[in-house]
């Protein structure tokens, strides 16, 4: 799902509950009610996924501006994130800004 | 020539009276209505503890439509859909159509009391879901005006413990507890609905003091457990039965809310009642 640019856009699923419980995110598939949590660093990619920031900049922003890491470091955990939640339907990924 | 001409006789024909019983579960009031008055004797015996003398304006009405036994379908799964207006509830032993917002509904049955039963539970899940409430497998019981859930999957322990309930408590149900939101926090209310103890709960609620998760040991330990982790546990006990996104988000919003709102525990348990001194 990259685009030129190697950027990518995620933006939550509109079939799902969720919830801040503590510093964790609670998050409910609709479809098949599939629970997932996130914990504090996985919520604050989840919480700034707009669809129009793009990752890396979410990224450094949401993670590497709090916390101890490489910038390339968290991108690729950021990036394996995103592809696993976006795999059980709950992001989704674009190679382009959505429109508002 | 015995018989000479008939002479025909007939009078004004007239409806089988209907029969009725009115009962309320966790603040919701129902009320059945058949023709068969051996029935609703039976549904007045099974929910005695929750009868109510006057019909409520804003009850949940059910007509019930007995069919002899053998037209029952078998073992058919249970199927739970959205159609026109109306909730189509049916499984191998009952067909009910209910309008929620009109609240009135009929179900097809024999006359056995466990389909009208399921009937309920579904309909109160549904109606529960709108209002900040969940019924929950799990055992309850009221202890020095506070309430304290035992929540686990069948053989976790919910009917051992309710059984090595002391006397000071009233028991609230040894299988499904029914939770609401009110005013002043979460409310756990008393329901008919027995397990294996085959005894219904008391019609009282209070407020819950802590829900624990059940687990036998060889002895009695509680160790206490984080909201999330406790929400992820209420989820799978929670009854839900219907596939409606809108009901099943609102049903875990609410469960969120429990979460960060009631102390929950894991509760590991031996199978004597000296488990009832950590509960106060």
């Amino acid at each position: 799902m990259n685009d030129s640019t190697g950027k990518k856009y995620i933006s939550r699923s509109q079939a799902v509950a969720a919830r801040m419980l503590g510093e964790e995110m609670m998050i409910m598939s609709i479809r098949d009610s599939a629970l997932f949590s996130l914990n504090p660093t996985a919520s604050a990619i989840w919480q700034a996924a707009d669809g129009v920031t793009p990752l890396r900049e979410i990224v450094e922003r949401a993670i590497v501006a709090h916390f101890e890491v490489e910038p390339d470091t968290a991108y690729r955990d950021a990036v394996e994130l995103v592809e696993a939640l976006a795999g059980h339907g709950i992001l989704k990924i674009a190679a382009e800004p959505a429109r508002s | 020539m015995i018989a000479g001409n008939t002479r025909a006789f007939s009078a004004q024909r007239y409806e089988i009276r209907d029969f009725h019983v009115c009962f309320e579960i966790g603040g919701v009031p129902f009320v059945l209505t058949a023709k068969d008055p051996a029935f609703i004797a039976m549904l007045e015996n099974r929910y005695a503890n929750f009868l109510r003398e006057r019909v409520c304006a804003r009850a949940v009405r059910i007509r019930i439509e007995l069919t002899p036994p053998w037209c029952a379908t078998g073992d058919a799964g249970l199927e739970i859909y959205f159609k026109g207006a109306r909730w189509v509830m049916k499984r191998g032993d009952f067909y009910a159509e209910w309008d929620r917002d009109l609240g009135r509904g009929t179900v097809r049955q024999s006359a056995n009391p466990y389909a009208i039963d399921s009937v309920i539970r579904i309909m109160l899940s549904l109606i529960l879901a709108r209002q900040r409430g969940f019924l929950l497998h799990s055992a309850s019981a009221v202890r020095g005006g506070r309430a304290f859930l035992f929540c686990g999957v069948s053989g976790s322990g919910k009917t051992t413990i309710a059984r090595m309930a002391p006397r000071d408590s009233a028991l609230l149900s040894d299988e499904i507890s029914c939770l609401r939101c009110t005013a002043s926090g979460y409310y756990a209310f008393g329901t008919p609905f027995a397990g294996d103890l085959g005894v219904a709960g008391a019609a009282v609620a209070a407020p819950v003091a802590a829900l624990y998760f059940l687990r036998q040991g060889p002895r009695n330990r509680i160790e206490p457990i984080d909201p999330p982790r406790a929400v992820a546990q209420l989820m799978r006990n929670i009854l839900f039965f219907a596939k409606d996104c809108e009901a099943g988000a609102q049903v875990f919003e609410t469960a969120c809310d429990f979460g960060a709102r009631v102390d929950a525990a894991e509760l590991t348990f031996k199978a004597d009642p000296t488990v009832w001194e950590l509960i106060r």
